[in-house]
């Protein structure tokens, strides 16, 4: 499977004339050898230009530099710090924020999609909070909360919230009315309709902005340690490039991607074990 | 015994607003109409008649503009598990396997996980479904599916049924087989029922009474007493009920009735 799209997921088109007196001849090749064929190009394009020195190797270290960079990270690790401890920190950040912001921002989701005083009274604050670059609030949240683990928890909260927020009111919005009528004529009061309707419902989409939230997370993450923090994956970074460590920063850099696919990877995971029926509806 | 009664029953929808005040609509005009618990009623018309509005009215969806609706003389407040609906599109809930579905009306009542799943399991048997109770809503054909919303129906306990073309969306085989469930399950539950459809077939075969709705407003415009449902629940197969004389010619009547109101064609 890819992370891309699911397009593979759709109907491939099926050859019938030619596949019998042609066996094999023109079938495509498959996307996944394309993209592999791609990633070990690019590597060893990488590895050629270091080895024939066409960048300095303070701008540009070899493979081999960056696979031993890691190793050494792993193993005894970089300002006071193992890689385990750095990635520690930056996803105890990243989990943290993600429960509060769905602490909040599921209910809010909530109350704008079912209410209309909700959604008068949360609509402009959200409209506000979700095209502001993080970034741009870190400074006020580090007056306000300070420089410890709860300014960066916030930032981060901050940026994942409205993608909650806004999904999970999609979700209860779309809501069919079938559903809602026939859980009403079964006997159910308006909380039952929401509890056993409305929410179930939803959870689909909820699932979906917290997907999506866990990437602007990640993203918010490594800019905030980038800027105000003494550990995590983001500050191991600015500190190596401060001393012109450049393998441990592509090292860094290529965890972080690592990192945000898995994360990807296992929030599919639970989505098509959570909530089969999407697909089927 | 249980009465549902509409008493001069209109429904107008409001002007709709932003569209230059585009005159408000009368959908249903001095409807009259009583379902009593031994009856099948039911209400044939063209699309855009007005027959699911009656039908969202006597569930409670929608609140008339004039008249009364009453269950036993008691005006309904909105919708309620004494007339539980059953939906051509099934409405049944994907998170739920077919017995939890059915179990939810109980769930509702604060009936214990057990006890519920056990009262389910006895209605998928009913419906003739025993062994389908783990299968997830898409794993069901649309017949059973069906079998499933009326389970589910049964298990509020209504006084009334209200089916909304609930076999409008079956194959032919199917539907002529799930036209005899149907009555017989009615038969059991004691509840009287207000069927939906647009074919004059199955109002003529499963009707007590059926009720013709004339759009433009929707008014009331005949009623017959059919008595074929006697026979289907006697066990006689449903394709020698419809090949009998009467049959036919209260057919031809009332098709006569309906293309009189209409010049849509009415598929049989």
């Amino acid at each position: 499977m890819t992370l891309s799209t699911d397009i593979e997921a759709l109907p491939q088109p099926v050859e019938t004339t030619t596949e019998a007196a042609l066996p094999r001849a023109s079938r495509p090749v498959p996307i996944a050898v394309i993209s592999t064929i791609t990633v070990v190009a690019i590597i060893g394009l990488w590895g050629l230009a270091s080895a024939y020195a066409l960048v300095s190797p303070v701008f540009l270290p070899s493979p081999r530099q960056v696979v031993i960079a890691l190793y050494n990270l792993v193993v005894t690790g970089f300002v006071d710090s193992t890689l385990a401890e750095h990635v520690g920190a930056s996803l105890y950040r990243i989990f943290g924020a993600l429960i509060a912001s769905i602490l909040i921002g599921i209910p809010a989701g909530i109350a704008i999609g079912t209410s209309r005083v909700g959604r008068g009274i949360l609509d402009p604050i959200v409209e506000f909070l979700r095209p502001l670059p993080p970034l741009a609030y870190l400074p006020l949240v580090i007056i306000w909360v300070g420089i410890g683990e709860a300014s960066k928890i916030t930032v981060i909260a901050l940026s994942m919230l409205p993608s909650i927020i806004l999904s999970t009111s999609a979700g209860v919005r779309g809501v069919s009315k079938d559903h809602v009528n026939a859980a009403r004529s079964l006997g159910a009061s308006k909380r039952q309709v929401l509890t056993e309707v409305v929410l179930p419902s939803a959870v689909p989409s909820i699932l979906t902005g917290i997907r999506i939230a866990l990437g602007a997370g990640w993203t918010t993450l490594v800019a905030a340690e980038l800027v105000a923090a003494t550990s995590g994956i983001g500050f191991m970074i600015q500190s190596a490039a401060q001393f012109l460590v450049t393998d441990i920063v592509i090292a860094g850099i290529i965890v972080i991607a690592l990192i945000a696919i898995l994360l990807e990877f296992i929030a599919r995971l639970i989505e098509r074990r959570l909530v089969p029926w999407a697909s089927h509806r | 015994m249980s009465i549902l009664t509409f008493r001069n029953v209109s429904l107008r929808y409001p002007p709709r607003a932003g569209r230059g005040g585009a005159a408000e609509k009368l959908v249903l005009d001095g409807i009259n109409l009583q379902v009593a618990s031994d009856e099948l009623v039911a209400i044939i018309g063209r699309s855009g008649s007005g027959k699911t509005s009656l039908l969202n009215l006597a569930a409670g969806f929608l609140e008339p503009t004039s008249g009364s609706i009453t269950v036993d003389g008691v005006p309904i407040k909105g919708p309620n598990a004494d007339r539980a609906v059953v939906f051509q599109d099934d409405a049944l809930y994907p998170w739920l396997d077919a017995r939890d579905n059915i179990a939810l009306p109980f769930k509702l009542k604060g009936v214990p996980l057990a006890e519920r799943r056990e009262k389910a399991q006895q209605l998928l048997e009913r419906v003739g479904l025993a062994d389908a109770g783990d299968r997830r809503i898409w794993e069901l054909s649309g017949g059973m599916r069906q079998r499933v919303g009326i389970a589910r129906a049964l298990a509020a306990e209504p006084r009334f049924l209200l089916l909304d073309e609930p076999l409008g969306a079956l194959d032919a085989l199917t539907r002529t087989r799930m036209q005899a469930f149907l009555l017989r399950i009615k038969a059991e539950s004691g509840a009287g029922a207000l069927l939906i459809t647009h074919s004059i077939e199955e109002a003529l075969l499963l009707g007590t009474r059926v009720v013709v709705l004339s759009p433009n407003p929707g008014r009331l415009t005949a009623e017959i007493e059919a008595g074929f449902n006697a026979e289907v629940l006697n066990g006689t197969p449903v394709a020698t009920v419809k090949a009998s004389p009467l049959f036919k010619r209260m057919h031809a009547g009332l098709n006569g009735l309906i293309q009189s109101t209409t010049d849509e064609e009415l598929a049989a």
